[in-house]
């Protein structure tokens, strides 16, 4: 019952805003001068401000990237942090013009939010940390486990799912903060924590010695996470996309940061076309053919984010895994440019 | 017959006198209570020495990344280096004299109020809580005088907690006030107004207005109009404590005899100058400790305001914990909220007892 009002009165707020939110985004992002982009009140790695106060992290860059694509400067990006629960209400009111907060794409999101996936920034998923110590390689040997939880109803789900499957018995461990659970399993509660992998690295920096745990390679359930914007304007959508496909691009082509320059003078066709040497790929987003061309110069590809923000140059040292490229056995893949 | 001569005044049995004696009385009075004693002793003695050596001994200060700390104690390189971080927020670098200066203001005001022969108090009370927050709003908003205008996301930290506490302080008091009146009134209307609004406010969780604010309201407003979230969560943090301030005023008149009314009537005083001169001075006198009560809860109900997405000086420690450069300092980062928390806390509840002790009439 309570469920039904709720969803009613969000129904009614929703048919409100939709009539109100079809104007172009696109003129209102260059008419104000900056992207309004919803952020994560703080994941590491993801989204968190800085010493200096600056936000950085893998969400965030895909804000930058936009900013550089429409703006032609990454940095003209105002961040407004949101909680879980406001985020799809901060996009529907209009008070943000895309969400770039670890958002899982799920069907019932995207259908009946109201809501268009724009692609997604990374391929996370739920996995198992163990302690060194303890000589396991693979989930499949946890039969008869204690698994510290952080509370949370997914992902006690996943892992009776998990469990169930294999025909394997655990005992839950469940605690309600991150910061209790790795308190939990260093001390010795359980065997295993479980959460999302990308979080899983964040938590084993916390450890008094990181090194003595290990993430092991199995992912049990699938969450895509990617930048989100409102149904109804097309080329907004488009925009966002096609950013995230030019970062994936550009990787792929070789192009980065430091070499973009030269790499205007490349006869590959598709430099050419990346970077707005051959012309007329940008009108198609109503961009300039430069929108490419300013996201690398100023943002870098999508392997040099990765690294910077989640990866090898960062503290948490996550591996590419399902995020490296198509071509290196990961589900990067982005459609041609043409 | 030789004069009675009664023995001079012995002195009490050395056990029974000074700090032996008192140990004996309030710590050792029997076998249980003894080894209680001993008990707690040597669990206070352990916690306290533990806890120096974690805080201060074994604690790393100096340096500017994790690795300057060495694990064994407290890490508090991690709060240095991130100090102006936590009180200024977002706000660009280059303006943050202007909270310097918003906070120095602030600063001479309590203390010219705080020191007994400054001369025109009224005045500067009235410039504290009339003058200072407009000031302050120009200060820290910008957009006249060629100040830069820093947009309400970029406010975080101290300066924010501070902004939300002192706004709710100021506004819920006058408003709390004529509630209160219009509680007691004669006149029906105002009654039940008055009436209905405490009690709908009293009744909802702070942390319901806050969610009302942030994520109902826009749904139902035009997109055009975009009011500001801290704005919006302002407007509720007020509403809602203004009704918690006028119960405690009412608490207040209700203990002022009918006495005092009818003799101002006597008098010929009109309504207004009857409260204003005769009963609120009395009432107010009698309410402070419920009034800094109210403050001191506010004060730290301030925090809410993260679960909307706010960064004030608990959520800005929040989201530094989530520096990948800094992961696992939380318990360094609690403890400096808790202190300063407790700094402001108690330092109101202090003032308070200063207050009551100047304005004590001996009504006690």
């Amino acid at each position: 019952m309570k469920k039904q009002l709720v969803s009613a009165v969000a129904a009614l707020g929703l048919v409100a805003v939709s009539t109100a939110s079809l104007a172009a985004t696109l003129d209102d992002v260059k008419k104000k001068g900056f992207v309004q982009c919803g952020v994560s009140t703080g994941l590491p790695g993801f989204s968190n401000p800085d010493d200096k106060g600056n936000w950085t992290g893998l969400d965030v860059d895909v804000c930058r990237a936009v900013a550089a694509a429409t703006l032609g400067d990454a940095s003209k990006v105002k961040y407004i942090p949101l909680n879980a629960k406001e985020r799809f209400t901060a996009l529907q009111s209009g008070e943000v013009d895309m969400l770039s907060r670890n958002t899982t794409w799920t069907l019932t999101r995207d259908g009946s939010l109201g809501l268009n996936f724009a692609g997604v920034n990374y391929y996370d998923g739920q996995g198992f940390m163990v302690s060194k110590e303890l000589g396991v390689k693979s989930a499949k040997e946890l039969d008869g486990a204690a698994v510290c939880i952080q509370a949370g109803t997914t992902t006690e789900l996943n892992l009776a799912d998990y469990f169930r499957e294999l025909g394997m018995k655990y005992q839950p461990v469940v605690f309600d903060t991150s910061d209790q659970t790795v308190q939990g399993f260093e001390a010795g509660r359980c065997d295993v924590l479980t959460s999302d992998q990308s979080q899983l690295y964040a938590l084993r920096i916390k450890l008094s010695k990181p090194d003595s745990a290990m993430v092991l390679p199995e992912v049990i359930s699938k969450e895509p996470l990617g930048p989100v914007v409102r149904q109804g304007d097309d080329q907004w959508f488009n925009i966002v996309k096609w950013s995230m496909f030019a970062l994936v691009t550009a990787e792929e082509l070789g192009v980065t940061t430091s070499n973009v320059d030269q790499m205007k003078s490349s006869t590959n066709p598709n430099v050419q076309r990346l970077l707005g040497t051959e012309a007329g790929q940008g009108k198609n987003l109503g961009l300039d053919d430069t929108w490419a061309y300013n996201i690398v110069k100023q943002v870098g590809n999508y392997g040099e984010m990765f690294e910077r923000n989640v990866g090898s140059g960062s503290a948490l040292g996550i591996s590419r895994g399902l995020n490296a490229l198509w071509t290196k056995g990961g589900l990067q893949y982005a459609p041609p440019i043409r | 017959m030789s004069e009675f001569k009664p023995l001079p005044d012995q002195p009490p049995p050395p056990n029974t006198i000074g700090a032996v004696g008192w140990m004996r009385a309030h710590l050792f009075t029997g076998p249980i209570n003894s080894v209680l004693t001993v008990a707690a002793a040597f669990l206070i003695l352990f916690g306290i020495s533990w806890f120096i050596n974690w805080g201060l001994f074994d604690a790393d200060f100096v340096g500017s990344t994790r690795d300057d700390c060495s694990g064994e104690g407290a890490c508090w390189v991690f709060i240095i280096a991130r100090l102006s971080q936590f009180i200024y927020g977002f706000f660009p670098e280059e303006q943050i004299w202007r909270i310097n200066v918003m906070f120095f203001i602030f600063a001479a005001c309590i203390i010219a109020l705080m020191i007994e022969k400054t001369p025109k108090k009224g005045w500067i009370s009235l410039f504290t809580l009339v003058g200072f927050p407009i000031i302050s709003f120009y200060l820290l908003n910008g957009g006249i005088f060629g100040l830069e205008e820093v947009e309400t996301h970029k406010w975080g930290g101290l300066t924010l907690t501070l902004v939300i506490a002192i706004v709710g302080i100021v506004a819920s008091l006058p408003i709390g006030i004529l509630l209160a009146l219009g509680r007691r009134s004669d006149m029906p209307v105002i009654r039940s107004i008055s009436i209905v609004y405490i009690e709908f406010w009293r009744g909802v969780p702070l942390i319901t207005v806050l969610f009302m604010a942030s994520v109902m309201l826009p749904l139902f407003m035009s997109a055009g109009a975009e009011t500001d979230k801290l704005m919006r969560a302002m407007i509720g943090v007020i509403m809602f404590q203004s009704a918690y301030m006028a119960e405690v005023v009412r608490g207040g008149l209700q203990a002022i005899p009918k006495g005092q009314t009818e003799a101002a009537q006597a008098l010929g005083l009109s309504y207004w100058k009857t409260m204003f001169l005769i009963i609120l001075p009395q009432a107010l006198k009698l309410m402070i400790p419920g009034i800094v009560n109210t403050f001191i809860a506010l004060f730290k109900d301030t925090s809410l305001v993260l679960i909307i997405g706010l960064f004030d000086l608990l959520a800005i420690v929040q989201s530094a914990l989530n520096d990948p450069n800094w992961l696992g300092f939380s318990v360094e980062g609690y403890i400096f909220v808790a202190f300063m928390f407790w700094i402001f806390c108690f330092g109101m509840s202090r003032y308070s007892q200063a207050l009551e002790r100047k304005l004590n009439t001996s009504h006690r």
